[in-house]
């Protein structure tokens, strides 16, 4: 397997502060990669570079063998836990938004057919993420999990190269997750999606994933906790998934206690 | 029921409004028509007749000097300087705002002349616009700018940068470009936040406008309270102050419904 987006010996220090420490990361193309560890482990620090939100202080990172800019870009795609979609815009208008941008650089609005191509396209992105009756519901008007959905429609029409979750689902009900565990998993399957997750929940993590990284410090020095950083302290590729997968949430126990 | 849980029905709160205005307005009549009962001269407290008898005069018939009707001669100078101010403060706070708000180095460049210029007191400079400006309209339409424009820049600047920061990178990961994201992300956000500055905005500009139509007009709102104010005609100066206020709640009013009008999706879910 070619690695899509690979992390050269990556460190990420604020001032004194280390966060990140010799982080050597390949990714394959099509992978789900879950990532957990414990808060404070640099696990939305790794996504915040990876996405470019960040520059990283040390070593390369590389997308397709080219290096990644340090500036967020329309090959990856983001759903955050929150505030992932604009309050001003209508779900349609949301969805579409990243297709003006790229076909109206001055007006970012287009007219006429191609608008009429463009809401065509976004509509279908919207039925697939289960939004096709809600298009013009503004997200104050939408539930927490609707909002995500529509975060995940908006990145997808895209089409970008590697889709970056962080905690997407940590702020909806047990209930809500699971559809939208079910929901990513096809979209997974369907768009043949590469995924990075960032997450709190380990059940999540393993049940999605394909592959599942833990960061957090190999090492601790007591009177000066700071100097030392996080890396990736397990990597567990997950062989089971891939056929799984396809048969969407997979329910390891039924009590949900997250 | 504890008062801090009571619902206010609509009717209920326009009654409840209307009650310290009325008993303000039959204490005023009751004080007037004690004072003219005792001194039918009386200047400080007129009667609603003398009121309307001196109104009148103003609305209806052409002043001897000019030929105008000053009421309203007064009505549309004030207004039309308040608008231009208004309206200059607006654009400017606008385009300069967002800009500042967007971008960093705009913001770090610009930034402390901004803040700079918001904490002088815009009376102190009255007497330099008048030196550069004259004497005339642009020196007031320019004290009503100058002491409300970069009140509302900095304000529509720190909303714009207080975006979350999620947004802004979604924005970019969608492929908007700096100008594509304070064109279709920024801007339509601050709007909203606009008009409420423009609405603050309102009783400082009254002010600016009073006070420079005080020092030196020779016509306007401003300019006639403080012109009859030398023979205590008081049957004028409460009338237009009466007047100013109805101004300013009207124009209060009406920003609040565009706002709610133009962009629903600030006023709440219920739209």
């Amino acid at each position: 397997m070619s690695a899509l987006l690979s992390l050269q010996n990556v460190w990420v220090e604020y001032g004194e502060k280390i966060v990140l420490e010799r982080v050597n990361l390949d990714i394959a193309a099509g992978s789900f990669v879950s990532i957990i560890g414990p808060s404070g482990a640099g696990k939305s620090s790794l996504l915040r570079i990876v996405l470019g939100q960040e520059a990283p202080t040390r070593g390369a990172m590389l997308l397709d063998g080219e290096p990644l800019t340090p500036e967020c870009g329309p090959d990856r795609g983001v759903v955050f836990q929150r505030y992932s979609v604009f309050p001003h815009l209508t779900a349609l208008g949301n969805t579409l938004f990243g297709l003006e941008c790229e076909q109206a650089p001055f007006s970012a609005r287009l007219f006429g057919a191609r608008r009429r191509a463009a809401v065509a396209e976004a509509r279908e992105m919207l039925a697939a993420v289960g939004l096709g009756d809600s298009a013009d519901l503004y997200p104050a008007q939408m539930s927490g999990g609707m909002q995500q959905r529509l975060a995940i429609a908006q990145a997808l029409v895209k089409r970008p190269r590697i889709l970056l979750l962080d905690e997407p689902f940590g702020a909806l009900d047990p209930g809500i997750r699971q559809d939208m565990h079910t929901l990513i998993t096809r979209l997974w399957n369907e768009y043949a999606l590469t995924v990075i997750m960032v997450t709190h929940d380990i059940r999540e993590a393993f049940s999605l994933g394909t592959r599942v990284l833990t960061l957090d410090k190999r090492r601790h020095d007591p009177h000066a906790p700071h100097r030392f950083g996080a890396t990736v302290v397990y990597d567990l590729p997950l062989s089971k998934r891939a056929s799984a997968a396809s048969t969407g949430g997979i329910t390891i126990d039924t009590v949900d206690n997250n | 029921m504890r008062w801090v849980n009571r619902r206010i029905r609509r009717r209920q709160g326009i009654l409840l409004g209307a009650i310290p205005l009325l008993a303000l307005a039959l204490t005023y009549l009751v004080i007037a028509a004690s004072r003219h009962a005792a001194n039918p001269n009386d200047k400080i407290f007129p009667i609603p007749g003398a009121m309307a008898e001196a109104m009148a005069r103003l609305l209806f018939e052409p002043d001897q000097l000019s030929g105008r009707l000053l009421f309203w001669a007064d009505t549309f100078a004030s207004l039309q300087r308040l608008g231009l101010g208004l309206g200059i403060s607006t654009l400017s706070a606008l385009l300069v705002g967002l800009v500042l708000g967007a971008l960093p180095p705009v913001r770090a460049t610009f930034g402390p002349l901004v803040t700079g210029i918001a904490v002088i007191p815009p009376i102190a400079l009255l007497p330099i616009l008048f030196i550069a400006f004259g004497l005339g309209e642009t020196s007031k339409v320019a004290l009503i700018v100058i002491g409300i424009a970069p009140f509302m820049i900095r304000d529509i600047a720190a909303h714009v940068s207080a975006l979350p920061q999620e947004q802004i990178a979604k924005a970019q990961t969608l492929g908007a470009s700096s100008w594509q994201l304070m064109l279709r992300v920024a801007l339509p956000q601050a709007m909203p936040r606009l008009i409420q500055a423009v609405r603050l905005s309102l009783g400082p500009a009254w002010v600016f406008l009073i006070s420079a139509e005080a020092i030196a007009s020779d016509i306007g709102l401003g300019y006639r309270i403080f012109l009859v104010r030398r023979y205590l005609s008081m049957e004028i100066i409460l009338p237009y102050v009466a007047w100013i206020a109805l101004l300013a709640v009207a124009m209060d009013i009406l920003l609040v419904r565009s706002s709610r009008r133009l962009f629903p999706w600030a006023h709440g879910a219920a739209h």
